[in-house]
């Protein structure tokens, strides 16, 4: 009863937002906090899709194999990596923060040429 | 029609939290926000049948990385953000290509919506956890244990990462 | 013509000479420097003689030998290493060794306190091959060879003391001005291979008389190709216009003076005219302008020398002046009086400037003649050599100089080319000759020696010899080391033994040439006939131009009476000029300074060689030298290859640069790199699917 494409659009935009955060703001935490705004924008899609083939399983292309389910798993690993990496990413902001005392990535540039 | 006023309700609740946590200022609130989202986010999941994803969201997602965030947020005692001038890239190209972007990907999801047909709830058994299991535990069982590999290496990096230099 | 002389050998002992010199010599002793040059150029005469030997008298028909393999074959052209031996470069090769080897002998004591010795000897042994080769060639293109050579000998003689500045500035000006000659001279042998195909003597002017041409009335083809090869001439004989390069040219040693700018080198030209006379033959406007050219140079170098003080340049303007006679005696299409006052001139000329180069050695370096006088009693072997040198460049007989003048005056005033106007600007310029001769015979050996007169005068010879005369010439400086006297001193035998035998040539050499109205037969012009003389004119009624041009062919009723007047007329004209040296430089010798009180200037611009070194300089080297820099220089050198090769630099390092900053350590653009690298991949792969 809900077309596919809002979810879909929903998870388009909620996935845009985070690349504009992930763009604009100057927090480090912010960033990050946008990065999984985006993975859960990506795992909206993916259990939407789920139950859509799960209904329309005739819809695939001929000779091409699925199982609906696998949606959910998959969306299982997203967070279980997603998990992971928060933890790794904070513990190199928490290193970060103690030899340049910012959190303000404009700071973290010595890099530059 | 009661899903799809649900769904605009929780999408919107979304949305709301997303552009929130761009414009607050201070950190914490934006952790906060996500939070948020990540809730409402669990609703809809609900909405799709998927009983066991909801949960995992709202367990390890709402439960246990935000809260991490907010754990380091309060401890770095990370202020409110300053003006800072910040690269002229992003703002040039990248605002703009990811608004064209999304235009794009919009513009493509409603014309061509009358092919993709909607979503329901089929069968009450559809998102069931024993189903996830045995899909788990038999078709992605290799990726399953690397996985756990994986965390096993996260969380050894991040003691090292965040020892302190002694 | 079918035994084989071996005609290569002639030009080529030289250069061995020169190669051994030139790679080796700078170990060898003095002794054995000389001795190895010595020995090439004797050698090398020999040869040539035994050679005319074998040919004599020569036929109607010239000697050729051919190197067996090739030198240039180029489609349907092709020049051979190919030797010619006709009277006429009998003549020149007897000359070129023989005087050549004469002034090796000199140069062997003149030189001999000088540094560089081998380098000098490895010089003109190298100017022996490149004459040789010239005139012994048998086509054109071996004949350019050798002449280029000369130039390029002469350009590294000349500037042999090359520390100094005004030597090093002669040999370029000197190649320079040659070349401007010898791209006209190219030109010419373009014409001649597009008409004939080829270059070989016997091809062009067999061709040319089987095709029995008539003279060309206006401006055709011969004309042209004469008048290029006679542009090529000027500048190799230092004719009007390109005759600047000779004065300066006295820079390099004396000997070089002698043998190349006198008595070979510049005989070049001459020779080519003669050589090719059955061009101009068809050519009578270009014989006209030959004969124009080298009266005008003939009067204009002798103004010249009037006024000079250096010993040597006197003798250069004297030089040019003879070489306008030859010009002269070319474009009145008598070839042979050419050959034969080149002939004479190169035995008495190398002499005189032989004698100079010793008057110089006496007196220790000195060259300005107002610094010398009375020399006669302390060099008097010198004296008499010059004495003689003298009367025989004054055409006064029985000497040598007035037998090859006669001829040549006499051809002037009966030619269609030339008449009495011509004949009398050349009576004229023998005037001056004798002038300007006697006036350097009086002022050098005559009077009081006064090595320290004043040269003060602001407006006097304002040549570099004048300015820095003591110990200007490197010659001199290291004579007075060497002697480490004061005193006047004969030359040692090695340099007059030369002399001497120049000597005797410059009185007996004319006598192979007295003409019949005096009671001689002749004899030069009768052995240059066969040359002179193409077959088919010989055969049949000529064109009523060339009668009058052969001078074998001019019946006998010429009244003896009318030659004996003119021959009477040049004689008076040399006592005359006797008289007015005599006059100025020893009976009176403030008369000079009032006569050129009162025509202060026409005097000036006479001293100054009517400006036309500056003029030159004005018209041709300033404007080329303002074009060579800013146009060539900075526009297109620095301007257009460097910018594009900076350029390239200079665009990679700028797009480097703006690549750069890409890299700007900056996370939040990493970030949108990543974004807007992934929103790139997305679109692509929508627009993938949509299609």
């Amino acid at each position: 009863m809900v077309p596919l494409s809002w979810y879909l659009i929903l998870s388009a935009v909620l996935f845009c937002l985070g690349v504009f955060g992930f763009l604009l703001k100057r927090n480090i935490i912010t960033i990050f906090m946008s990065i999984e705004l985006m993975l859960n924008a990506v795992n909206l899609s993916f259990v939407a899709f789920a139950n859509y083939w799960n209904t329309h399983l005739d819809k695939l292309p001929s000779g091409a194999q699925m199982v609906p389910l696998s949606g959910h798993v998959f969306v299982f690993f997203v967070m279980v990596v997603a998990a992971a990496e928060a933890a790794v990413g904070l513990a190199i902001i928490i290193s970060v923060f103690r030899t340049r005392e910012t959190l303000n990535v404009d700071r973290v540039n010595l890099l530059k040429l | 029609m009661v899903h799809q006023v649900l769904f605009i309700v929780f999408g919107l609740i979304c949305v709301a939290g997303a552009i929130n946590l761009l414009l607050q200022r201070h950190p914490i609130n934006s952790a906060l926000s996500l939070v948020v989202v990540m809730a409402s986010l669990a609703l809809i999941y609900l909405l799709l049948g998927a009983e066991f994803v909801a949960a995992i969201q709202v367990i390890v997602y709402a439960g246990a990385i935000m809260v991490l965030f907010v754990f380091v947020i309060m401890l770095l005692n990370a202020g409110e953000e300053e003006r800072t001038r910040g690269s002229r890239v992003a703002l040039i190209l990248g605002v703009p290509g990811v608004i064209i972007l999304a235009a794009t990907v919009g513009w493509l999801l409603v014309t061509g919506s009358g092919q993709l047909g909607s979503v329901t709830i089929a069968s009450s058994d559809f998102g069931e956890t024993h189903a996830i299991a045995r899909l788990l535990f038999k078709d992605f069982l290799l990726p399953f244990e690397i996985t756990s590999v994986l965390i096993l290496i996260a969380i050894m990096g991040a003691v090292v990462l965040g020892k302190r230099e002694s | 013509m079918t035994k084989n002389l071996y005609l290569w050998v002639i030009p080529l002992l030289p250069l061995v000479g020169a190669a051994i010199n030139g790679l080796f010599g700078r170990r060898f002793k003095n002794a054995m420097v000389s001795a190895v040059a010595l020995l090439f150029t004797a050698v090398s005469f020999g040869w040539a003689a035994w050679a005319v030997y074998s040919v004599w008298p020569g036929g109607a028909t010239a000697h050729i030998e051919t190197l067996p393999f090739p030198w240039i074959t180029a489609g349907s052209f092709s020049a051979p290493f190919g030797f010619y031996l006709d009277q006429l470069s009998m003549i020149m090769v007897l000359v070129v060794t023989g005087v050549g080897f004469l002034i090796h002998i000199y140069s062997v004591g003149y030189m001999s306190h000088e540094g560089g010795y081998y380098r000098f000897f490895a010089y003109l042994n190298l100017f022996m091959f490149f004459m040789l080769t010239l005139v012994l060639a048998n086509n054109y293109l071996l004949m350019f060879v050798g002449w280029e050579g000369v130039g390029l000998a002469s350009y590294l003689l000349i500037g042999f003391y090359f520390l100094k500045d005004s030597a090093a500035n002669a040999g370029k000006k000197a190649f320079i001005v040659n070349r401007i000659g010898d791209f006209a001279f190219l030109i010419g042998m373009f014409l001649l291979i597009q008409h004939f195909g080829s270059l070989n003597y016997d091809t062009v002017f067999g061709k040319i008389a089987e095709a029995h041409f008539s003279p060309e009335v206006g401006w055709g083809f011969f004309t042209i190709t004469a008048l290029c090869l006679m542009f090529g001439a000027t500048g190799k004989s230092a004719q009007v216009p390109l005759y600047v390069w000779l004065p300066d040219a006295m820079e390099g040693p004396t000997p070089v003076s002698a043998l190349i700018h006198a008595a070979t080198m510049v005989t070049a030209g001459i020779y080519m005219i003669a050589r090719s006379h059955a061009i101009f033959n068809l050519a009578p406007h270009a014989l006209e302008i030959v004969a124009i050219i080298g009266c005008l140079t003939a009067i204009f170098a002798a103004t010249m020398g009037l006024a000079q003080t250096d010993i040597k340049r006197v003798l250069a303007y004297s030089t040019v002046s003879q070489l306008g006679y030859m010009f002269l005696a070319c474009g009145v299409a008598a070839y042979a009086a050419g050959i034969f006052h080149l002939m004479t001139h190169a035995f008495f000329k190398a002499l005189l400037f032989l004698g100079a180069g010793s008057v110089i050695h006496a007196v220790g370096g000195e060259q300005d003649m107002r610094r010398m006088g009375g020399l006669r009693t302390k060099i008097p072997v010198t004296f008499w050599v010059v004495t003689i040198a003298t009367i025989a460049i004054a055409g006064i007989p029985p000497f040598a100089g007035f037998f090859s003048k006669d001829q040549i005056l006499g051809a002037v005033f009966h030619s269609p080319y030339g008449g009495p106007v011509i004949w009398a600007v050349g009576v004229i310029t023998a005037g001056l000759t004798s002038f300007y001769m006697f006036r350097l015979w009086f002022m050098t050996f005559f009077g009081e020696y006064k090595p320290d007169a004043d040269l003060g005068d602001a407006h006097l010879a304002p040549t570099a010899h004048a300015a820095s005369a003591h110990g200007a010439d490197a010659h001199g400086s290291g004579h007075d080391d060497g002697h480490g006297h004061g005193g006047v001193h004969e030359s040692p035998w090695v340099m007059l033994a030369p002399l001497v035998i120049l000597a005797v040539l410059s009185v007996a050499g004319g006598w192979v040439g007295i003409p019949e109205f005096i009671g001689g037969n002749n004899k030069i012009e009768h052995f240059l006939a066969p040359v002179m003389e193409s077959p088919a004119v010989a055969g049949e009624q000529p064109a009523p131009a060339m009668k009058v041009l052969d001078p074998i062919s001019r019946p006998e009723e010429k009244p003896t009476n009318e030659e004996l007047l003119l021959a009477g007329t040049s004689v008076a004209a040399a006592i005359f000029g006797f008289f007015f040296a005599w006059l100025l430089y020893y009976k009176k010798p403030e008369l000079p300074d009032r006569i050129t009180s009162k025509i202060h200037g026409i005097y000036t611009m006479v001293l100054h060689k009517y400006y036309v070194d500056e003029g030159y300089g004005a018209i041709f080297v300033k404007p080329l030298l303002a074009l060579s820099t800013v146009v060539f220089w900075r526009g297109v050198d620095q301007g257009v290859i460097d910018g594009l090769v900076n350029g390239a630099g200079a665009t990679s390092k700028g797009i480097g640069n703006e690549l750069r900053r890409m890299q700007s350590g900056n996370i939040r653009s990493y970030a949108a790199w990543v974004a807007i690298g992934g929103a790139a991949v997305l679109a692509y792969m929508i627009w993938l699917g949509v299609k």
